[in-house]
């Protein structure tokens, strides 16, 4: 068939584009084993870099004698504090605006904190010097607990700041005060709340935890002290970012550090960091002028980088007697551990935690967060989820969950009376975002409907019956969740990160027989980019997403963008990559109408085509405009067909989604089981469907986890408790339930394609929709709320403080 | 520390490596052999990420010495197909979206592989039991479930009359 036989269907599936089930190209080289992650790279004279770590939770270093591990044979050397101070890399700045030890410099301050670094011929010396290079401590007392942070005994931690009355985010009122961050109006919530009918108050905690990638951590460090080119690969969720910071701290012009971010096994906010063993195998590779490789061990992972929320959110929510909502106060503490590390936007100490009116039409609020210091490690990254956001999820929609048990209402009625109506976007929220779109209520009466949500609740009432009849030692619960996201940071007006704005880029190159290569900003850690840019792109150039390589991760080739975190890859470097594509098929359009002899107002754009108005024979394909802008004289057009975009969005977008969660407990052992869980999300245009769906399964995966075991917890003393995978929990295949997937579509109005971003709704809206099940199943025996992890230990105490094992 | 010699048939080939009585042997196939599909999850056996198969069985090669494996016959993900005759199972990982980062994916579909055998008509409890020593931290599980059924389906296929 030529190609002018084809019709529009037919070539517009070809194209692979918007809305299909595309197959990932990423996948040929997993399933064989041949990725690319960190550990596999091997260079010749590699080093190997491994860290003497800190015991105690808070202590001073009286000395570090490393005479015993330098006598091991293949050891080339131990680095301290005080080998980095004259480089002024003992401390390094954090994303939030403080600054973090590299290595100890003087005391230290959690369990687990790097002291010292020794580089080793192999991985096995390396771990031999660790256990004799002598540290001697004298311990310090402890804090742990960040509501005692403040009490007249408490422990001074960061004696580096103990006077700085002032800090990165505002005043400090203590030396274990971080920053105290203000959104709405005071008075005025304060005195909505006075005068309402019904107010209901709870401490709601959501728990510190980890995001726990497969692969850890790690970098591979080379300088070649011939060219003077430092080459960083490394588990870089924002690789551009990474190379500016380590052109800042080192010293080295950044256009003679190429920072490369290989396949990365999983990020989930684990990788947006500059963490101690980057900057120690780089300083290593500078000092032995060899290749150096640091590579966490899971129990680094877990207690050294990266932990994530940590919030207790006290929440108080006014209503009417009829349950509509008039008002949300909320103070947060904020457990930010020794260094205030957390990757957030530099305007957003706690993130985007003023999401927290969630989706409902709420006229007044107010909310306080206090970022405090103690003996733990560093981190308040965004694990799954954008700045702060699933805790704001969570704390709301555990406020609505409580509230409906103060108006004896039932908590689907009563987020239905309250949502923002399809008529009121863009919406205005009372603590200062405007939300793109949304329709609450057609999502919301999908998601009813598709549980049958009335037959749920009566046979939820017969089983408390029979429950207190002697019946049944089982409890059902009906998690409801409904939530609203805000990703795609950001505009740059107000979003940077170390000052750099937040847009996102894409550099597309059409070769001359019309495939083609486009490179991001941006880093996938499994989300499957090079798959769906293609697709976008595809959409828009008419080359098929099989023609189209999708590059990302080089600094050296890719054009410079904020990286993969948050849900931006879509609203931002996919808004890039649809402008980009434009650019080309404007150009397109010159080259089109030269050869066809028209106006360029006299051709359109077809799936994969020009075609002159009114003769749909005479056309040119982007292929043969392709080869032509390579092969002819085109008058007063420049040769090739390339384009570049750098795209700063004029808003973030704001997914949502309706997810239902029916639970089984089992009264006597605590033991959770996950009837059904259905989840309908709005991601607006839905790129790749399979990998949208993928995306929503992993993500409840995740949300399962931390909403009932999932935890890093620390005793009095600042150890880690849950420090390796026997005691952190991830959900196995046989704890995991079937997911039904379901979905509406509200596109962005402001986006180019409509997208809004997926990848961490599902944690968002599924950590709510677990422990709101947890919670539900004891309503009826007179439980407002209990603490997650819903671990099964504390769902029996929750049943038997209850009284219901008597 | 001493090395003693260590014979090995790994993916249908004799090989020697030298490694010491401690070395685990997810290290000697990792740093000595080239074999990297196999990864380090956990250095705890609960992850699964390392997992190979030796002498007919799943073990996960990261809490094994190289020196225990002496003399056996290894299987890694690199041995199951190649790139012009994928195993049915790779295939259907691809098909079904079994994977995302792609880092536990060569221990799973290696451990996958080894359930087949063991059980070629698995039920979706089987398949659920059968991988639980291999973490994913990506998919939910839903997906590479999907993929592994839909293999021992095709598997149990009888062969196509050429």
């Amino acid at each position: 068939m030529s190609a002018a036989e084809e019709t529009i269907q037919e070539r517009t599936a070809a194209l692979k584009g918007l809305g299909t089930s595309r197959k990932r190209v990423e996948d040929a080289r997993f399933t064989q084993g041949k990725g690319n992650y960190v550990d596999d790279i091997k260079m010749p004279d590699m080093l190997f870099g491994d860290f003497v770590r800190s015991p105690y939770a808070h202590a001073r270093v009286k000395s570090i004698d490393s005479s015993a591990a330098m006598a091991v044979p293949g050891v080339i050397a131990v680095l301290t504090a005080q080998d980095l101070e004259p480089l002024s890399l003992h401390w390094m700045p954090t994303l939030a605006g403080d600054k973090q030890m590299v290595l100890a410099d003087g005391k230290v301050l959690f369990q687990g904190q790097e002291v010292a670094f020794v580089v080793a011929e192999d991985r096995y010396i390396a771990a031999d010097a660790v256990d004799l290079v002598q540290v001697e401590y004298e311990e310090l007392p402890v804090l742990v607990d960040p509501f005692k942070a403040e009490l007249p005994d408490a422990p001074v931690l960061r004696e580096d700041i103990a006077d700085a009355t002032e800090g990165a985010h505002g005043p400090r009122r203590h030396p274990n005060h971080i920053f105290t961050w203000e959104q709405g109006d005071k008075s005025a919530t304060e005195a909505v709340l006075a005068e309402a009918p019904v107010v209901a108050e709870e401490m709601v905690y959501y728990h510190r935890t980890h995001p726990c990638p497969m692969e850890t951590c790690g970098a591979v460090a080379s300088m070649d002290k011939v060219n003077g080119k430092l080459t960083l690969w490394g588990t870089f969720q924002a690789p551009h970012v990474v190379r500016t910071v380590a052109s800042l701290l080192s010293g080295i012009a950044e256009h003679n550090i190429r920072v490369v971010s290989p396949d990365i096994g999983g990020g989930f906010g684990n990788k947006v960091g500059v963490y101690p063993g980057y900057v120690c195998a780089i300083v290593a590779s500078i000092v032995t002028g060899q290749p150096v490789k640091w590579i966490e061990d899971r129990m680094e992972n877990l207690s050294a980088t990266a932990f994530a929320r940590d919030y207790w959110m006290k929440g108080k929510i006014a209503a009417t007697d009829d349950g509509k909502i008039l008002g949300l106060w909320c103070h947060t503490t904020a457990d930010h551990g020794a260094f205030d590390a957390c990757a957030d936007p530099t305007k957003y100490p706690a993130g985007f935690m003023n999401i927290c009116t969630g989706s409902y039409d709420i006229p007044m609020a107010y909310l306080a967060v206090d970022g405090i210091y103690t003996n733990k490690a560093p981190g308040g990254v965004a694990y799954r989820c954008s700045f702060r956001v699933t805790e704001a999820a969570y704390f709301i929609e555990r406020m609505i969950e409580v509230l409906a048990i103060k108006l004896n209402m039932d908590a689907a009625e009563l987020r239905a009376k309250n949502f923002i109506r399809k008529d009121q976007f863009p919406y205005h929220s009372a603590l200062g975002w405007e939300y793109d779109s949304g329709d609450y209520h057609t999502a919301w009466n999908k998601a009813l409907e598709a549980v049958n949500y009335t037959g749920l609740r009566a046979e939820q009432a017969q089983q408390v019956e029979d429950f207190k009849a002697g019946k049944t030692r089982k409890l059902m619960g009906i998690g409801l969740c409904h939530f609203t996201e805000i990703v795609g940071a950001g505009p740059v007006k107000n979003c940077d990160i170390l000052g750099m704005g937040m847009f996102d880029s894409c550099e597309i190159r059409i070769h001359p027989t019309g495939s083609a290569i486009a490179r991001l900003g941006t880093i996938s850690q499994g989300q499957g980019h090079a798959t769906t840019f293609a697709q976008i792109l595809a959409s828009e150039i008419g080359i098929s997403a099989d023609d189209i390589t999708v590059e990302e991760g080089d600094t050296d080739t890719a054009p410079y963008g904020l990286g993969t975190y948050g849900s931006r890859s879509t609203p931002v470097a996919g808004a890039a990559t649809a402008m980009a594509g434009r650019k080309i098929r404007a150009k397109a359009q010159m080259i089109a109408a030269y050869l066809l002899e028209v106006h360029d107002n006299d051709i359109e754009w077809e799936v994969d085509r020009f075609v002159v108005k009114g003769a749909p024979e005479r056309f040119k394909t982007m292929k043969e405009v392709a080869f032509a802008s390579y092969t002819q004289v085109i008058p007063g057009v420049e040769p090739g067909l390339e384009a570049v975009s750098y795209y700063d969005p004029p808003n973030m977008t704001y997914p949502f989604g309706a997810y239902i969660c029916v639970m089984d407990i089992d009264v006597d052992t605590g033991e959770s089981d996950i009837r059904q869980f259905y989840a309908l999300d709005d991601c607006g245009t839905r790129i790749n469907p399979m990998i949208i769906e993928g995306q929503v399964h992993g993500g409840l995966t995740e949300a399962l986890a931390i909403a009932l075991g999932q935890e890093i917890a620390y005793d009095e003393l600042g150890n880690v408790k849950t420090g390796s995978l026997m005691d952190f929990f991830i959900p196995t295949s046989w704890e995991t339930p079937n997911y039904q997937t379901d979905f509406t579509e509200t596109p962005s109005p402001h986006h180019p394609i409509g997208a809004k971003g997926v990848g961490e709704s599902p944690n968002v809206g599924g950590v709510p929709a677990f422990s709101n099940a947890i919670n539900d199943a004891f309503r009826a025996f007179g439980l407002t709320h209990t603490h997650m992890p819903h671990d099964h230990w504390r769902i029996w105490k929750t049943a038997n403080d209850l009284g219901l094992h008597s | 520390m001493s090395k003693t010699t260590i014979k090995l048939n790994v993916n249908g080939q004799s090989v020697e490596a030298q490694a010491e009585p401690r070395e685990l042997l997810i290290h000697v196939l990792r740093e000595q052999l080239q074999i990297t599909g196999p990864h380090i999850g956990c250095e705890t056996s609960h992850c699964g990420a390392c997992t190979v198969d030796i002498d007919g069985k799943s073990i996960k090669s990261c809490t094994l010495f190289a020196i225990q494996a002496q003399g056996s016959e290894i299987t890694t993900i690199e041995g199951l197909g190649n790139p012009d005759k994928l195993h049915v199972l790779q295939e259907k990982f691809k098909e079904h979206h079994g994977l995302q980062c792609g880092y536990c994916t060569p221990g799973m579909i290696t451990r996958a592989h080894r359930l087949l055998e063991e059980n070629p008509n698995p039920t979706e409890e089987d398949v659920r039991f059968g991988i639980a020593g291999n973490l994913c931290r990506c998919t939910g599980y839903q997906n590479i479930v999907k993929a592994v059924m839909a293999a021992a389906d095709e598997l149990n296929q009888p062969e196509a009359v050429a």
